[in-house]
């Protein structure tokens, strides 16, 4: 297996962690900003960061059509927190004319488990991976709704019941939290041998 | 499926890791609900809701203390995007009034009016995180010692004369290329005469960077400006008094995050720079006499 080319979206947020990452699983991880660039790669990450910046920054920069043209043509993406809200169909609690790029046939409340003073850390369970993962969630969205080609791949338990903080649809994968900031790939390797090989031969 | 196992608030990690989410942005002073939806529109990463812009405050005078509840409440109401306030430095009831109003960061701040002249607040003592300023390393790993989860140059605030932020981020990133390059039986000096806590001296020679994400603040006001700060090493920028005090606030604002993001790209910053308008007036650090520069507050 020859190494991956896959780009994070850089425009704001943790995508460098992310870039550490993917070069812990042995392949190249870079960050993208072109509209160019996006046709060149064999996956695309969107991190973690504030979803409106990350939104109103590639619709000013031409990115917004170029990454939701790549997502309906099969491209393989992964966002974590601010990127599973970029990957939805629908926004609960959306900022005044923000916009995701969809993909992933599911509804996400924005800030769903608190302000910062709730943001928490936790084992989770991922199916696919054992043993169980850290989950970090900061200021993290949870699923709240998933259409019938959605998997969920890990829930949270809270006081209003459980709610999905991993899922997959196709070539997109999402998570609530941040894998990137933990020294565990395991989630990047995941993305990169359950759905990137299998897009790339 | 997951039992919430080992679940921790207010960790370490969750409190620095807000900080990382903050990265590549921009950070806008605000003083009321309809200024801080214009920020949000143009694409702040949050929000710092304070009473008077620090070129207010420095104008007005007097003791500057924390924002009213109700102000900051609004502001939270309003925007979806992270919100901040300000606490006096070692006034650690109002920040336990902020962290009970559920602001997402609190900044100890010298642009308020210091409560104690000896102490900073003890911040493990909150779930909420903190922002501290600094004029150099070892102030800066002070305050990563006492808990601060995030850093920011200080710059001199309300005046938009850059000279300052670009000092004392050059000081702080020049102070940790230095320790990198040293033996590690002179780390022990080095952490004397910085007056900062050998474990962090230490971690920080070896990493190369600090433990926490840096951001700089005071006196930037315009796109160029970020732009310089960016390049210079920072993490992301505080605009405090430039956006507001300008002739253009959307636009400047929405010029500034743009600026903050293509920060190596002449021909963004020179795009968004067009047409911007008037920008804030300013007053050059020089003349202001020591004892007024906030920059001198907190050590």
């Amino acid at each position: 297996m020859s190494a991956y080319r896959i780009g994070v979206l850089s425009l704001q947020g943790d995508f460098r962690e992310h870039i550490r990452s993917v070069e812990a699983t042995g392949h190249s991880g870079f960050g993208v900003n072109r509209a160019q660039e996006i046709s060149t790669l064999d996956a695309l990450i969107l991190p973690g960061g504030e979803s409106t910046t990350i939104a109103k920054l590639a619709q000013s920069f031409g990115l917004f059509k170029p990454i939701k043209e790549a997502i309906a043509g099969g491209l393989a993406v992964y966002g974590s927190c601010a990127g599973m809200i970029l990957l939805a169909r629908e926004i609960e609690g959306a900022g005044v004319g923000q916009e995701s790029f969809g993909g992933i046939d599911m509804k996400v409340r924005r800030n769903a488990f608190g302000r910062q003073v709730d943001s928490f850390e936790t084992d989770i369970d991922f199916a696919g991976i054992e043993p169980a993962v850290r989950g970090v969630f900061i200021r993290a969205p949870w699923v709240e709704s998933v259409g019938a080609g959605v998997t969920v791949l890990a829930s949270v338990s809270t006081d209003s019941g459980m709610h999905p903080v991993a899922v997959r649809q196709g070539n997109l994968l999402a998570t609530s939290f941040h894998p990137e900031l933990t020294q565990d790939s395991r989630v990047h390797r995941y993305f990169i041998e359950e759905i990137v090989a299998k897009t790339r031969r | 499926m997951s039992e919430n196992t080992n679940k921790v608030t207010g960790s370490g990690r969750v409190k620095r890791g807000m900080a990382e989410m903050l990265k590549g942005g921009v950070i806008m002073d605000v003083v009321n609900v309809e200024q801080a939806k214009i920020a949000e529109e143009a694409g702040a990463v949050a929000v710092m809701a304070l009473e008077r812009v620090p070129a207010d405050i420095r104008a007005q005078g007097g003791v500057s203390r924390m924002s009213d509840p109700d102000m900051i409440e609004a502001i939270q109401a309003a925007v979806s995007i992270p919100v901040m306030a300000k606490a006096r430095i070692g006034h650690f009831v109002e920040a336990q009034v902020l962290q009970s109003l559920g602001v997402d960061y609190i900044d100890e701040s010298e642009v308020l009016t210091p409560a104690d002249y000896e102490n900073h607040i003890d911040k493990w003592n909150f779930t909420v995180p903190f922002v501290c300023g600094a004029t150099n390393l070892g102030e800066a790993l002070r305050r990563i010692n006492e808990g601060a989860a995030m850093i920011r140059s200080k710059g001199e605030a309300g005046t938009g004369d850059v000279s300052n932020a670009t000092t004392h981020i050059r000081t702080l990133l020049r102070e940790i290329r230095r320790l990198s390059s040293m033996r590690e039986d002179e780390i022990y000096v080095a952490a004397k005469e910085m007056q900062a806590p050998y474990e962090l001296v230490r971690e920080v020679a070896e990493t190369g960077k600090l433990p926490v994400v840096l951001f700089t603040a005071g006196g930037i006001a315009t796109p160029a400006d970020a732009a310089m700060m960016m390049q210079l090493g920072a993490d992301g920028v505080f605009v405090g008094s430039g956006i507001f005090k300008s002739g253009n606030p959307a636009q400047r604002a929405a010029a500034c995050v743009k600026a903050t993001t293509y920060f190596t790209d002449a021909k963004v910053v020179a795009d968004v720079s067009r047409g911007l308008g008037e920008a804030m007036v300013g007053i050059n650090v020089a003349d202001i006499p020591v004892p007024h520069r906030l920059a001198e507050r907190g050590w």
